[in-house]
């Protein structure tokens, strides 16, 4: 019944100037996969085919074998040299994760693909797992032989599970010896936190999905107690292309410091929601139709708010957003329309994120819902004075306060909308709203209906 | 060797008498969770610092071997 | 005919014993109190942990001075190893059996407390609750070891009274317990009082969106 929601997967992006250098690498005999490194798309089909999977057999065609290396630790240095960070929102370098995995003894850790998405906002990784499952599915295979893994599982939310049916594609791929390890397909609850990593190890070790006190941090204990290696399933994708043509291929697209492509999720001013592949530092005005927004959203509900003026200046990288506050993070650009109101937007993921709290520690449980109430004072008429004191003082004690870190992403999303909304705050002030009453804009989930949800 | 105090944010569950105990390095907040001052514990409160461990009812305190690196305050990404 | 030094150990032994009840109630009640954040008029939080400390250091004293006078007093034949050995002694088998019981669930209760730094929240946690065991053993022990305890009087009076009030304290706990809110409601319980509800929550246009 639910139609796979992207089926208006785009391809768009300009391919950034390949930085001087040596000479283009041949590209290797035999798979049609993207001809140069300056072309996009690279985990997503190549266009007319973009509502659909490819079968194994147009994958193997594409890309060709998986490459294997036959010995643990030598992607490794691929890997490393291609300078792919983590695109499941924290850009961590992989190489390091990578390391961190390997060191213990062979067979003792276990390798866990992320497709939890938790983000309500972002669909990428659902896309990846429709069009692309078999690419994500060599990134695992790759990275679990990389760091001697003994237990591969792919960790996917129940519903993206249930449409993409990427569970059928696992004992083809093993049955024809394409798959080394055998894979566990492990579902997800569709909570905010369930792909956060402690709360995924805490999952598939039997017990809720909620983020659990590190140190020690599930790289050096985990999954029942082993060393874990979580990627999530786009890291993956590109794992399984960099394996193939190489870490300058990797590097033809981006910059020097933030190299290769990343998948967007683009909410337009218009309602149309489409998954993109772009090369970093793309423009955002060339993934985005500004012209309707008064502001855009970046990264995610953990992320931050951006004035539309500014964001029409600014390119998909962290050395550009990153001086405003924000961040590439799981690749979410929303724009805002402009006959919207920020604060009510705003208000409403205030709540959501207060009611994912997994309410463990204390100041999260107690400081969000009251944030949450606040901002829904603050997106109302002539709010309390008292509110944005309160809302600074309660954003101080929260940060950095939890187990995880649902509040220091819930409080730096909040204060960019003070920031970028300041304006709309003093409307309210005054009584007047761009948009009262409007329905709302951003993607917000049904709350919990249970307990048992965290399972 | 200097140590700091770190509470277990999911242990905790605001009893307090690590306030009581060692009323200048930890206070607690408007919802009865500590807030526990940055920086090493000074040698002269050590023995306080070791008794609001051990008196912890919900063993959520903790006396860690080193300083923190930037968990308390700013907001931080990790893998 | 005067009291012989016999009859004079079985009286302490008896009387450590009845002190050694009301002690450690006292003690399971207080612990009680800690577990739940309760207070008592005038005592800082520190000084109510401080109370349930000393007292079952008190109460092992007491205990200590009932097996010992019990095991010097030759009117009836029990054995050192009788006091922590349940079970094997010759003198009613069965109900001192439960005292030894007892005795040694709480020697692992003070032992890990003393410890607790050292051996972890799950541990020190998990052997704590056999408090819950200890007790009602000790209370069991006592009515069935205890002739005098039948007869009436100021024992049995103390034994119900504890018996009462371990049991309101544990009525008190469960329901304080039940009080909490499911976590969900909570945070949507914080949330409404007075505030006004933010726009409708809609789903989004998406397919798939809604139903996670």
């Amino acid at each position: 019944m639910n139609t796979v929601p992207m089926s208006r997967a785009s391809v768009t992006g300009r391919a950034t100037p390949a930085p001087p250098g040596p000479a283009r690498p041949a590209r290797p005999a035999g798979p049609a996969g993207p001809a140069g490194g300056g072309r996009l798309p690279r985990v997503l089909p190549p266009p007319p085919s973009v509502d659909r999977a490819a079968g194994l057999n147009e994958h193997l065609d594409r890309h060709g074998p998986v490459p294997y290396r036959g010995a643990r630790h030598a992607l490794i240095g691929d890997v490393r040299a291609s300078g792919l960070t983590g695109r499941g929102g924290a850009a961590f370098p992989v190489y390091r994760k990578l390391e961190a995995a390997a060191a213990a003894r062979p067979g003792r850790a276990v390798v866990v693909g992320n497709a939890a998405e938790g983000e309500p906002a972002s669909h990428k990784d659902e896309a990846l797992l429709t069009l692309a499952p078999d690419l994500v599915l060599d990134g695992l295979q790759l990275a679990a032989e990389a760091v001697g893994g003994g237990r591969v599982i792919l960790y996917v939310r129940r519903d993206i599970l249930a449409r993409s049916r990427i569970d059928i594609k696992i004992p083809e791929r093993r049955r024809r010896g394409v798959d080394q390890a055998r894979v566990e397909v492990i579902p997800a609850p569709g909570r905010f936190l369930a792909g956060e990593e402690s709360a995924l190890a805490s999952l598939i070790t039997g017990g809720a999905a909620v983020p659990r006190y590190t140190p020690p941090r599930v790289f050096e204990r985990g999954v029942d107690g082993r060393p874990t290696l979580v990627q999530n399933a786009e890291t993956l994708a590109h794992l399984a292309l960099i394996a193939r043509y190489g870490p300058a291929w990797f590097r033809e697209l981006g910059t020097l410091e933030e190299p290769g492509t990343m998948l967007c999720t683009l909410r337009q001013a218009d309602g149309s929601v489409t998954v993109a592949e772009a090369a970093i530092r793309t423009r955002l005005d060339e993934l985005l139709d500004l012209r309707n927004a008064s502001a855009v959203l970046v990264g995610g509900y953990h992320g931050a708010w951006i004035e539309a003026g500014q964001a029409a200046g600014l390119t998909l990288s962290n050395a550009a957003l990153r001086p405003l506050g924000a961040f590439t993070g799981a690749g979410v650009l929303a724009a805002l329309p402009a006959g919207r109101c920020g604060l009510a937007e705003t208000a409403r993921v205030a709540r959501y994120l207060a009611l994912e709290s997994a309410g463990q520690c204390g100041p999260c449980r107690s400081g969000l819902p009251s944030i949450a109430a606040a901002m829904g004072e603050l997106a109302g008429p002539r709010p309390d004075p008292r509110v944005l004191a309160d809302l600074g003082r309660w954003a101080g004690l929260v940060e950095g306060r939890g187990a995880c870190h649902h509040p220091d992403g819930t409080v730096r999303f909040l204060r960019s909308a003070l920031r970028v909304f300041a304006g709309e705050i003093g409307e309210h002030e005054r009584g007047r709203c761009v948009a009262p009453g409007a329905p709302g804009f951003l993607p917000v989930p049904a709350g919990p209906r249970a307990e048992q949800d965290w399972s | 060797m200097t140590t700091t105090l770190r509470v277990n944010p999911i242990a905790c569950s605001g009893h307090g008498l690590c306030a009581e105990l060692l009323p200048e390095l930890i206070s607690l907040d408007e919802w009865g969770y500590p807030l526990i001052a940055d920086g090493p514990v000074p040698v002269r409160l050590a023995r306080e610092a070791r008794r609001a461990v051990t008196d912890c009812p919900a063993l959520a305190l903790r006396l860690a071997p080193q300083p923190e690196h930037g968990r308390a305050g700013a907001a931080r990404r990790v893998p | 005919m005067g009291v012989t030094s016999s009859t004079a150990l079985w009286y302490a032994s008896r009387a450590t014993g009845v002190v050694s009840l009301v002690l450690l109630s006292a003690v399971v009640i207080i612990g009680i109190l800690v577990n739940r954040q309760g207070r008592l008029p005038g005592l800082p939080r520190f000084a109510v942990l401080g109370l349930h400390r000393n007292l079952s250091l008190l109460a092992v004293a007491f205990v200590a001075v009932h097996v010992l006078a019990a095991v010097a007093d030759s009117y009836v034949s029990i054995s050192l190893a009788a006091a922590v050995i349940p079970f094997v002694s010759a003198y009613e088998p069965f109900w001192l059996g439960l005292g030894a019981v007892s005795l040694d669930l709480m020697a692992a209760l003070i032992a890990t407390s003393l410890l607790r730094r050292h051996i972890g929240r799950r541990t020190w946690r998990a052997v704590h609750w056999l408090a819950y065991a200890s007790w009602p053993v000790a209370v069991v022990h006592s009515v069935g070891s205890s002739t005098d305890l039948r007869h009436g009087g100021v024992p049995l009076d103390l034994t119900i009274a504890c018996i009462a009030a371990v049991v309101a304290a544990l009525a008190w706990r469960v329901a304080r317990a039940g009080a909490a809110v499911p976590r969900a409601r909570r945070v949507r319980e914080l949330m409404t009082p007075g505030g006004r509800p933010p726009g409708p929550a809609q789903p989004y246009p998406l397919a798939g969106a809604g139903e996670r």
